[in-house]
């Protein structure tokens, strides 16, 4: 049970159910129409992977990610409301309606926020984890990567850099199988994806079952301290996303099979059954919890429903500092 | 005032902010111990040491994005690109997150960051070490670009850019590093980003250019006005972006007429820009057609010297412009 209280696996499991309550809500207010535009990408099947991760750092920790972000921005304690209202695209959110679900950031939680260039944020993260050397801050960067990004250009200068810089930087690539609808033995010449560390000279902490978000935490606790006291850092995490690649992506629905093995095995209730194995009276715990994430989110789209539209001012504000 | 050249004025604006900011670091491809492709950096190495000159992997994307994550963070990155055409690789980071980080985090974050890139041709440096790429980067609001002409201003723009919150792009006229000279003010001072410079007063035409072309534009002044009586008023742009509608108007307002210099290629360059700015608010001046002097429509700057100087916009040229549109 690693090294966790009954109270922090509890608050593990209530960010899961948080997020994956959030994310049930999303599709179907996108489905509504309540939630516009083109993309909705959302992290269901994935929760063990970024939840268990972020458990291994501290607030003044930085975290980066992709478009797949609602979830990591939950869990890195970004407000509830203002990210529903984001997605509304309402003046109230995260964003002030700017950016939309895929572009999410809170700087008071040091969430760096999502990216829609794939692997565009990876330099970025390196970025961010120099200033943490240069100052001797200690503060680690936690970036996620998705399967796909680890074959374009902005992965190798980034993972050189960081390497030959010696920074402060957890590279967590996210592997759900699909970069979009492609394979990643499809696209990918090495598809055990945690090898690349060695060809960098990354600290290789190898691959994690990404659906276990014990066994996700144990290994990112190592790594997280490995790169604050020595360098970058590499996990690769075998994990699986329910949904299509965003909410337009029907072709997940072909997976049955794959899926169901996955689904057997869902984040959420090998969550579960850790707590119910170190408690066996734990499930009316469990079940306030949904509760309360339910309320949570349905309070956070009131507040997004009721939150002003942005007005011309907002358009042509904010471009020049 | 002591003379100086254009890369000695730069070098001493970036060493007062590294000594004013610990926050300043320089980076970029042989920045520190070799002192950067064009000395610019030359002997910082030796004061600062190596943790605030990084020499970066051959990596333009990663020496310019994580400049952006540095300035995200706290610190005020100087990123070299070692010529203005090698820039592309990192074009992406610049216009998606640089330009639009302060727009989309709705003022969460800025980007306080200087790039700074040489640029232009005239010095047989053939197709990848030629290029004018101001305009590209002049479409994209968020972004500043400024392109000295002048020593004082190399010096004064630079320790500007890199206290602007902003990110800032200096493109720097390369031929003119050396070649350049002129007097530097004793003592602290910055030129602020965004005002034009009036380089030469005169009433008969305007002529707008920017870099080396304003060196160019005002040999061509002094040639007119000796042999022909023709009194140009000459201004160096400086600051492309925010441009600086007001002085390029007011000259406009005393003469009429308009002709605009760059070495870019002419089409959706930064004087059709300049052009557009004068006929949308300065039709009621006019007195005849605004002229543009650019490069040819061509996809580089050939290598060959006769083929160099076909491209290439010089004081012939520009004095020949000058002669036809005050005959107009």
């Amino acid at each position: 049970m690693a090294d966790l209280t009954k109270e922090q696996l509890l608050e593990m499991y209530r960010q899961m159910v948080l997020i994956r309550r959030f994310e049930e809500r999303c599709e179907e207010l996108y489905a509504q129409r309540k939630i516009g535009g083109v993309y909705l990408h959302l992290y269901n099947g994935q929760e063990g992977t970024g939840v268990g991760s972020m458990f291994a750092l501290k607030p003044s920790d930085h975290v980066i990610t992709a478009y797949r972000d609602h979830g990591i921005g939950i869990a890195k304690g970004a407000d509830v409301n203002r990210l529903m209202a984001e997605m509304f695209g309402k003046r109230t959110g995260v964003s002030g309606g700017k950016g939309g679900s895929m572009h999410l950031a809170d700087r008071s939680v040091n969430f760096w926020g999502g990216y829609a260039i794939v692997g565009g944020h990876l330099p970025l993260a390196a970025g961010i984890a120099l200033k943490s050397k240069y100052n001797d801050d200690k503060e680690v960067v936690l970036s996620f990567i998705g399967d796909g990004a680890t074959n374009n250009g902005y992965f190798h200068e980034s993972l050189n850099l960081s390497a030959v810089w010696d920074l402060p930087v957890v590279w967590l690539i996210e592997n759900n199988l699909y970069g979009m609808g492609t394979p990643v033995e499809v696209s990918t010449g090495q598809p055990e994806l945690h090898k690349r560390a060695i060809a960098y000279g990354i600290k290789d902490f190898g691959r994690v079952d990404g659906m276990d978000p014990l066994a996700v935490y144990a290994v990112a606790k190592e790594a997280v301290a490995y790169a604050r006291e020595h360098g970058p850092a590499l996990i690769e995490s075998i994990t699986y996303r329910y949904k299509g690649h965003g909410v337009s992506d029907r072709l997940y629905q072909r997976r049955e099979q794959e899926m169901a093995l996955y689904k057997a095995r869902d984040p959420l209730t090998v969550m579960e059954d850790h707590l119910k194995q170190l408690d066996p009276g734990v499930e009316s715990a469990l079940a306030a919890i949904d509760a309360a994430a339910r309320e949570t989110v349905e309070a956070a789209i009131r507040y997004a429903e009721e939150s002003p539209d942005p007005t011309y001012d907002d358009l042509i504000n904010h471009i020049y500092a | 005032m002591p003379e100086m050249t254009l890369i000695d004025a730069l070098r001493e604006g970036m060493d007062e902010e590294l000594a004013r900011d610990p926050r300043v670091f320089i980076t970029g491809e042989d920045v520190g111990k070799r002192g950067g492709v064009f000395r610019a950096t030359m002997g910082l190495f030796e004061k600062y040491g190596e943790g605030r000159l990084v020499d970066s992997p051959l990596a333009e994307l990663s020496i310019v994005a994580i400049g952006i994550g540095a300035a995200l963070a706290g610190l005020r990155p100087i990123c070299e690109i070692q010529f203005a055409d090698f820039i592309h690789p990192a074009f992406n980071q610049i216009v998606n997150e640089a330009a639009k980080f302060y727009y989309r985090s709705a003022g969460q974050w800025n980007v306080p960051m200087v790039i700074r890139a040489p640029y232009g041709g005239g010095i047989g440096g053939g197709l990848y070490h030629s290029q004018s790429v101001e305009a590209f980067f002049c479409h994209v609001p968020g972004l500043k670009v400024v392109i000295p002409s002048t020593p004082a201003d190399a010096k004064g723009l630079l320790k500007s850019a890199v206290r602007d919150p902003n990110p800032v792009l200096i493109f720097e006229p390369k031929k003119g590093y050396r070649s350049i000279k002129g007097d530097v003010p004793t003592g602290e001072y910055t030129t602020p980003i965004g005002p034009a410079r009036i380089a030469r007063e005169g009433s008969d035409l305007s002529v707008y250019a920017y870099g080396m072309m304003v060196h160019y534009c005002e040999k061509a002044a002094e040639q007119v006005a000796r042999e022909d009586g023709i009194q140009c008023e000459v201004i160096d742009l400086r600051t492309l972006l925010p441009v600086d509608k007001e002085t390029i108007l007011q000259s406009f307002k005393k003469t009429g007429k308009a002709l605009i210099v760059y070495e870019d290629n002419l089409t959706l360059g930064y004087g059709s820009e300049v052009s557009a700015i004068l006929s949308d608010e300065g039709f009621n001046y006019m007195d005849a057609p605004i002229k543009r002097l650019a490069g040819a429509d061509v996809p580089a700057v050939p290598f060959s010297h006769p083929l160099q100087e076909a491209f290439m916009i010089n004081p012939e040229k520009i004095a020949h412009a000058i002669r036809e549109l005050a005959a107009y």
